[in-house]
């Protein structure tokens, strides 16, 4: 365990349903029939092809069964590995990607529970993101509401691809519901398929796929911005998970510049995008899209222009980098530990709660 | 009319001091349609009277999101004698090539029906272009070299087009624009970026047009002001979509210039594009380096619009990050988002940079003696 990283809050790793069977025991029993009778498949999305090198690391692969479904191997690998304190499970089982409404309101459900039940509660490092069925709001935010009694969901979890951009007014209850009880949004790569991953359709390689979740991050804070989002609901945090952090200064240069030279058309704009961001947008360490030697990583921080804005993450079992090198090298000790420990804090307000 | 328009500015004043400089992205716009009747068949005049253009959008005229300004031009742009901003060679030289003192200006005509439903409609029209750039504009200003404009969906026809026009010295480029309606290294464009090859033409992409896909991944946004911000996403995945394709390395040879899409961009993607492939690079056997040294080889960008952080020398690290010989300065005249040439790059940088950036690298990626 690097000593450097103890006590770390850990906010992006990913346990995994370990098959569709797995949560049989959480579904209603309607749902657990159709499941059955009409032989629904594992919803594993291609945003992480079980096999792809990218997908897990080669020494956290398990011989059999998915990257992260076993909690012992979390345990030793992602929480005593780095001497995190707390870790942050994103569940990336595939509910945003059904077409049913029901269906998703149904397997949120299940994959919540089957969090509280199967890692919360054996587990005290562990909190977790609620998974809600974006493909409809209302109930988005019941299961929000279900959840939010349990103080260890921490965060809402949406990805970055679905049916219409985030800022839309359709999506505003939920951010209601994520302010009224302390939660934050959080935003992971991911698609749900229903739009093709770039805006100008379906690339041929996976390689293209995991470059272009950075360009949609862009596109999703140009709307969380632009709508009003963070006007209408100024306590709202929303973290970008595996989103990448060094396209961040450039698009929020060209954001601004166009805000300066287009504000009529958003009135309720009221400040500079980048100051909006930098109050309200959070960003998860890994990966980091940079060259390795340090002196350009710090032109880039600089260029940020904020030490609040990184939150730590590995992104277990992700395959982002080797051993224990979690973080760059070569950083100030005092934004180490700001990222480490200060701003995951400051954003998860749960985080400083006695979740017992 | 709430907002008060200032009196429209007087033209610049000549200013002998200044360099002299290139401008790689000027929008010549025509008077009426009228003006390519010259070249354009009889059927296919019927045709648009009758049943109009069709873009892969949904109105009959004017943009799928509301502009800024009218024509999206600035206000002091319509020429006198009237037309459209854009429209009068004599008020063009005036106001802008004259003052400025232009010594190389890359036509990019917009709005010619590239990207069309009916790519027969989209060919004749493109092909009118070509012939109207030269009758109208670079065989008047000596300055002024065209665009071949293509019609992209329609890549044999697009190579044809290309192969009529090489070796003639009014075209300096091959012009594409970033929404096609799919990635722009998809096979189905191969034959355009070989025939621009073989024809020594760089190939421009120059942001807008209608491919038919929502602007986001996430569908589509609801304003103006994100379309614009994200002509900067759609050329990313165009740019990268050339790359792990595998367009760039097999053509090496080949030169991308990215009009109108920034650039500060382009050092964050490329490290992100190295990560992935050093990951991922089973997957394309076909690379044989890295990501971003395509981009360093092969690809230029012109700077309007200019981002501008606070503070602005934050610019300069970015500059060296995509290096100093890569970026081509324009204006988008006679467009809103106009870079004054005098004003839009307060920056300290050498002589020898600013004369690159300004005309030299230019001069070399289009050949301009």
């Amino acid at each position: 365990m690097p000593s450097c990283l103890a006590g770390a809050i850990d906010c992006d790793i990913h346990p995994a349903v370990p098959g569709i069977a797995a949560l049989l025991p959480y579904l209603e029993e309607h749902w657990r029939e159709q499941v059955v009778t009409r032989g629904v498949d594992d919803l594993a999305s291609i945003s992480y092809p079980a096999n792809a090198p990218l997908t897990c690391r080669p020494d956290w692969r398990p011989e059999r069964g998915k990257p992260g479904s076993d909690l012992d191997r979390v345990r030793r690998e992602a929480l005593d590995g780095f001497g995190s304190s707390l870790a942050i499970a994103n569940c990336l089982y595939g509910v945003q990607l059904l077409f049913s409404e029901d269906l998703a309101a149904a397997f949120a459900r299940a994959v919540n529970d089957w969090m509280a039940r199967e890692w919360l509660d054996r587990e005290p490092r562990l909190r977790a993101s609620i998974v809600v069925p974006i493909q409809n709001t209302e109930m988005a935010v019941e299961e929000i509401e279900r959840c939010a009694p349990d103080r260890r969901f921490v965060q809402v979890l949406l990805l970055v691809m679905g049916d219409r951009p985030l800022g839309k007014r359709q999506y505003w209850p939920i951010y209601a519901a994520a302010e009224r009880h302390g939660l934050p949004i959080g935003i992971h790569a991911g698609s749900a398929y229903h739009n093709p991953p770039t805006p100008v359709g379906w690339p041929s390689y996976y390689t293209e796929d995991y470059v272009a979740q950075a360009q949609a991050f862009q596109t999703q804070l140009t709307s969380l911005v632009c709508e009003g989002v963070f006007t209408r609901f100024p306590a709202l945090k929303v973290v970008l998970l595996e989103s990448g952090f060094t396209w961040l200064p450039a698009h929020l240069w060209r954001l601004t510049k166009f805000w300066r030279g287009l504000r009529i058309e958003v009135p309720w704009v009221d400040r500079a995008p980048s100051d909006i961001v930098r109050e309200n947008v959070r960003l998860t360490l890994q990966p980091v899209d940079a060259p390795p030697d340090r002196d350009t990583l710090l032109r880039i921080l600089d260029h940020m222009q904020s030490d609040e804005l990184l939150l730590f993450s590995t992104d277990y079992p992700h395959w982002q980098f080797d051993g224990d090198a979690a973080l760059p090298e070569g950083l100030p000790e005092s934004l180490v530990r700001r990222i480490l420990i200060d701003n995951p804090r400051a954003t998860y307000a749960r985080l400083t709660e006695d979740a017992a | 009319m709430t907002h008060q328009i200032r009196p429209a500015s007087a033209p610049a004043q000549p200013a002998a001091s200044r360099l002299a400089i290139a401008d790689c992205d000027i929008h010549p716009a025509r008077r009426s349609d009228a003006e390519f009747d010259p070249w354009l068949a009889p059927a296919w005049r019927e045709h648009l009277q009758t049943y109009g253009a069709r873009y892969r959008q949904g109105w009959q005229t004017g943009p799928a999101f509301p502009k800024a300004q009218p024509n999206a031009s600035r206000r002091d742009a319509w020429p006198p004698d009237g037309g459209r901003p854009g429209s009068s060679l004599g008020f063009m030289q005036e106001q802008h090539l004259d003052p400025n003192r232009v010594a190389l200006g890359i036509l990019n005509p917009l709005g010619t029906g590239q990207g069309l439903q009916n790519v027969a409609l989209s060919a004749a029209l493109c092909h009118a272009t070509n012939e109207w750039q030269i009758a109208n504009w670079t065989s008047r200003d000596a300055r002024l070299r065209a665009s071949v404009v293509v019609p992209y969906e329609d890549a044999a026809t697009s190579a044809a087009e290309i192969a009529r026009r090489a070796g003639h010295p009014a075209f300096a480029q091959v012009l594409l624009l970033s929404r096609t309606a799919a990635p722009l290294g998809s096979r189905r464009y191969w034959p355009i970026y070989q025939a621009a090859a073989e024809a020594g033409l760089p190939v421009a992409i120059h942001a807008f047009g209608y491919g038919g896909n929502p602007i986001s991944g996430a569908g589509w946004p609801s304003f103006y002001i994100e379309e614009m911000t994200s002509h900067a996403q759609t050329c990313q995945a165009g740019l990268v979509s050339l790359i792990v394709e595998g367009v760039l390395a097999r053509l090496p040879r080949l030169r991308i210039v990215i009009v109108e899409g920034g650039f500060a961009w382009a050092p964050a993607l490329g490290w992100r594009l190295d990560r992935a492939w050093r990951r991922l690079r089973s997957e394309t056997p076909h690379l044989d380096r890295l990501p971003s040294e395509y981009i360093r080889s092969q690809v230029w960008f012109t700077t309007q619009p200019m981002e501008e952080p606070e503070p602005r020398a934050h610019l300069l690290d970015t500059i060296a990050w995509i290096g100093w010989d890569r970026l081509l300065f324009a204006t988008d005249y006679p467009h809103w988002d106009y870079d004054d040439p005098a004003q839009a790059f307060p920056l300290p940088a050498t002589a020898s940079q600013l004369r690159g950036l300004f005309l030299d690298n230019a001069r070399a990626v289009y050949g301009h003696a």
